[in-house]
C-alpha cells in the first residue's frame, strides 16, 4: 500500500464556506435579522402575556381540540413547568420552535408544491433532503455557527434546515396521491393550473401536509434542544447545563420540560389536522 | 341535422414516441405488432362519429377498448394525436388554454366512475364545484346547486359530506355537479358502473327521467350491454381502440359488423329491445271500412298472403279485426263488420316481451296502433314465434360458449 487515497472532501467543504463568508456577507446578515426578529417577537409577545392566562389558553385549547382529560393533563403539565420554574426557558424553546417552524413551512410547502408539480423538481430535490434527514443533527451546528456566530438565530437557523424535510415530503406526496379522476373532475370543469392547486389539490392533500407539519414541528423541538449547544438557550441549555455540572436533577427537569412541550405540541397540531364535525 | 359533436380521424397513440406510431398505423400494421416494435400503444384509432344534439349516444366496449380514452378526447382531457373533435363546430383540438377552459366549464360537464367528489366539501358546495370554479358568486352558486340536488332528490342532503352518502346518492351528487353549470354535453365515464345493479337501474331511469325534463346530449361510456340498450338511442361499439359500428340497438342486433360485435349481443334479452312496430305486418293486411260485405271482404283477404282483414274508420282508426274463416258463417251480403272480433290494440312502442301473454288470450292477431289510435299493423302468431324463436337461439348459442 503505498500511499491512502484522501479525497479531500473537508477541505473542499472549508474552502466552500470561506468563500460564502466573504461574498455572502450581506445575504447572511439579511436572514440573520430576520430570524432574530421573528424569534425575538414571539418570545416577547408570549412572554408578555401573563403566564397563568398563556396556560389558560393553551389548556382550553387542549380541552376543545383534543378531550377533557387532555385538557386535564396540560392543568397538571403545565402546573409542573411554573413549579420548576422553567417557565421562561420552555417559553423560549417554544419561540424558537415556532419561528423556525414558521421559516420551514414558508420555504417547505411551496418546495413540495414545486416537487409534486415537476418530476425533474421531485429528482433533484430529493437526494437533498435525504442527506439534510441523515446528516447527524450536530453537523449543521458547525456551519451555523461559522456564518451567523453564537446564539438564538444560529440556533433556528440549523433547526430550520434539519426540521424542513418532512413537511417537503409530504407536502409532495400528498398532492401526488390525489386520486387522477378528482384531477379530471377539476379540469373537466374548467379549472386552470392555480385553480387546481388551490380547490382540489391542496385541500385533498391536506392531511398528508398537516401530518408533514406535526413532524417538522416535532423534529424543531428535538433540534432546538440540541442548537442549545452553540448558544441557543431555551430548555435545552437547561439540560446543557445539568450536564456540564453533572446535576441529575437539573438535567431532568429539563428534559422533562422538553417532554411535556412535545406532547402538547403534538397532539394539539395533530387534532387541527382531523375535520372538525362530528363523526356521528 | 348538423351533429353536435363531430369526430373526424381521431387517433391517440400512448407511448414514446407517437408519430411514428401514427405512421406505422398508416402502413397497416395492428396494435400488437406496433406495441412490440417500438412501444407505443395505441388508445384510438380512426374515430369518426357524429353526436346529434339531444341523444344519448353510449359508446360500448371491454375494458382497454379505448372507450374511456375516446370521452377524454372529446373535452381533451387527453391530447389528441391526431384529427379533430369539434363541439359545436369547433375544433376542440385547436383551441387556446382558454377557449378549452370556457368550453369545459359552459358546455361540456362531466360525470366519473369513481364519483370524484372532494371528501371536504359538503354535499352542495360538491354540487356547485363547476360554478365556483367558474367564479360564480357564492349565494348565485349555492342557489343552483341547490336546484341542481333538487332534480336528483337530493335535497335533503345539502348539507350531509359525501362519505356519509351511499355509493349511489354520491353519485347523484356527482350528476348534480355535472347539471348544475347547466351544460349542452353530458360526459359520463362509466358513470354508474360502480353502483350495485338494483341502484345501477333506479340511476339509469332517473337519467331518463332527466332527459324527459330537459334533453341533454348524454355521451355514455358503459362496459354494460344492457344499460347500453337501456339507455342508448345509440350505440358505438368500440374494440382495439376502433369504433366498429353505430348504431341503434336494433339495427346492431339485426346486422352485427363483425363477429365480435355479435358476441357481444349474444346473450342480449332482444323482447327488451323490439317492440310490436318491429316485428308487425304493416303490408299485406286489408283494410276494410265498416260498411263493407262479407263477400268483398272475402275477395280482399284472398288477394292477399293473410287470412285477415282489419276494419278501421273513415280517419284510419283501428275498429276490429276481421278473420277469413268466420266469413263463411254468413251470407256474401251481408256487412262483415258483424262476424269482425273487437280487440284492444297495443302501440307501437309495446316491447316484445309483453306479446306473447296478449297473443295467448287473443282469438285473432294483434292490432298495432299509434299514438292517435291509427292502424299501424298486425302481430301474426308467425312473426311473433319467430321473433321469439330468435332470441331463444341467440340465448342457446350464448350458453353452449
Amino acid at each position: 500500500m503505498e500511499g491512502r487515497i484522501n479525497i479531500p472532501v473537508g477541505d473542499w467543504i472549508e474552502t466552500a464556506v470561506d468563500w460564502i463568508l466573504d461574498n455572502l456577507e450581506p445575504g447572511l446578515d439579511g436572514i440573520a435579522w430576520f430570524l432574530g426578529l421573528l424569534t425575538n417577537s414571539f418570545e416577547g409577545a408570549l412572554l408578555a402575556i401573563p403566564a397563568w392566562l398563556l396556560v389558560l389558553a393553551l389548556v382550553a385549547l387542549s380541552w376543545w381540540r383534543v378531550s377533557w382529560r387532555f385538557g386535564l393533563f396540560a392543568i397538571v403539565a403545565l402546573g409542573l413547568i411554573l413549579g420548576m420554574d422553567l417557565w421562561e426557558p420552555t417559553i423560549k424553546t417554544l419561540s424558537l420552535v415556532l419561528a423556525a417552524t414558521a421559516v420551514a413551512l414558508a420555504i417547505g410547502i411551496p418546495l413540495g408544491i414545486a416537487m409534486a408539480r415537476s418530476d425533474w423538481v421531485e429528482a433533484s430535490i430529493r437526494p437533498v433532503l435525504d442527506l439534510m434527514q441523515t446528516m447527524p443533527p450536530f453537523v449543521y451546528l458547525i456551519p451555523a455557527a461559522i456564518f451567523f456566530g453564537l446564539g438564538t438565530v444560529p440556533g433556528a437557523i440549523a433547526t430550520v434546515v434539519f426540521c424542513m424535510p418532512p413537511v417537503v415530503r409530504l407536502t409532495n406526496l400528498g398532492i401526488r396521491q390525489v386520486n387522477r379522476e378528482q384531477i379530471e373532475a377539476g379540469l373537466a370543469f374548467g379549472c386552470n393550473r392555480r385553480q387546481l392547486l388551490t380547490k382540489i389539490q391542496l385541500p385533498l392533500a391536506m392531511p398528508s401536509i398537516m401530518a408533514g407539519i406535526n413532524q417538522t414541528i416535532m423534529l424543531a423541538l428535538s433540534m432546538v434542544v440540541i442548537a442549545s449547544m452553540i448558544g441557543a438557550g431555551g430548555l435545552g441549555n437547561t439540560v446543557l447545563t445539568g450536564i456540564q455540572r453533572l446535576d441529575v436533577g437539573l438535567g431532568f427537569e429539563g428534559g422533562l420540560g422538553v417532554v411535556i412541550l412535545a406532547i402538547l405540541l403534538d397532539r394539539i397540531t395533530q387534532s387541527v389536522g382531523q375535520r372538525r364535525r362530528a363523526s356521528a | 341535422m348538423e351533429p353536435i359533436i363531430r369526430v373526424r380521424e381521431l387517433y391517440k397513440i400512448f407511448g414514446p414516441n407517437p408519430q411514428e406510431g401514427l405512421r406505422l398505423i398508416e402502413d397497416g400494421l395492428d396494435k400488437d405488432t406496433i406495441f412490440e416494435r417500438t412501444g407505443n400503444t395505441v388508445g384510438v384509432k380512426d374515430c369518426n362519429l357524429d353526436i346529434v344534439e339531444g341523444e344519448i349516444f353510449v359508446v360500448m366496449g371491454l375494458s382497454g377498448s379505448g372507450k374511456s380514452t375516446l370521452v377524454r378526447l372529446l373535452n381533451r382531457l387527453i391530447e389528441p394525436t391526431a384529427g379533430t373533435v369539434e363541439v359545436r363546430g369547433r375544433d376542440v383540438t385547436r383551441m387556446s388554454q382558454r377557449e378549452l377552459i370556457r368550453l369545459r366549464s359552459e358546455d361540456l360537464a362531466m360525470v366519473f366512475q369513481s364519483f370524484a367528489l372532494m371528501p371536504h366539501k359538503t354535499v352542495i358546495d360538491n354540487a356547485a364545484l363547476g360554478l365556483e370554479i367558474a367564479g360564480v358568486g357564492r349565494a348565485r352558486r349555492r342557489e343552483r346547486a341547490q336546484q341542481a340536488l333538487e332534480q336528483v332528490g337530493l335535497k335533503a342532503y345539502a348539507r350531509s359530506y359525501p362519505d356519509e352518502l351511499s355509493g349511489g346518492m354520491q353519485q347523484r351528487v356527482g350528476l348534480a355537479r355535472a347539471l348544475a353549470t347547466d351544460p349542452a354535453i353530458m360526459l359520463m365515464d362509466e358513470a354508474f358502473s360502480a353502483l350495485d345493479p338494483l341502484i345501477r337501474t333506479e340511476m339509469q331511469d332517473r337519467l331518463l327521467e332527466l332527459q324527459r325534463e330537459h334533453r341533454r346530449t348524454v355521451v355514455f361510456i358503459s362496459h354494460d350491454l344492457d344499460e347500453a340498450i337501456r339507455i342508448g338511442d345509440r350505440i358505438a361499439i368500440m374494440q382495439g381502440g376502433e369504433v366498429v359500428q353505430v348504431g341503434t340497438p336494433k339495427e346492431i342486433i339485426l346486422a352485427p359488423a363483425n363477429e365480435y360485435v355479435r358476441s357481444f349481443f349474444h346473450g342480449v334479452d332482444i323482447t327488451q329491445v323490439f317492440q310490436a312496430c318491429d316485428i308487425m305486418d304493416s303490408e299485406n293486411i286489408p283494410v276494410l271500412a265498416p260498411d263493407i260485405t262479407v263477400g268483398e271482404a272475402r275477395g280482399r283477404i284472398a288477394r292477399g298472403t293473410g287470412s285477415e282483414a282489419v276494419v278501421i274508420d273513415a280517419a284510419g282508426r283501428f275498429l276490429s279485426v276481421v278473420q277469413a274463416k268466420r266469413l263463411g258463417e254468413l251470407t256474401v251480403d251481408r256487412p262483415a263488420s258483424e262476424v269482425a272480433v273487437e280487440v284492444e290494440p297495443v302501440t307501437e312502442e309495446t316491447p316484445l316481451a309483453d306479446l306473447p301473454g296478449r297473443a295467448a288470450r287473443s282469438p285473432v292477431s294483434i292490432p298495432v296502433v299509434d299514438a292517435e289510435g291509427h292502424f299501424r299493423g298486425l302481430v301474426t302468431l308467425p312473426r311473433l314465434v319467430e321473433a321469439l324463436d330468435r332470441n331463444r337461439a341467440a340465448a342457446t348459442a350464448q350458453g353452449g360458449q
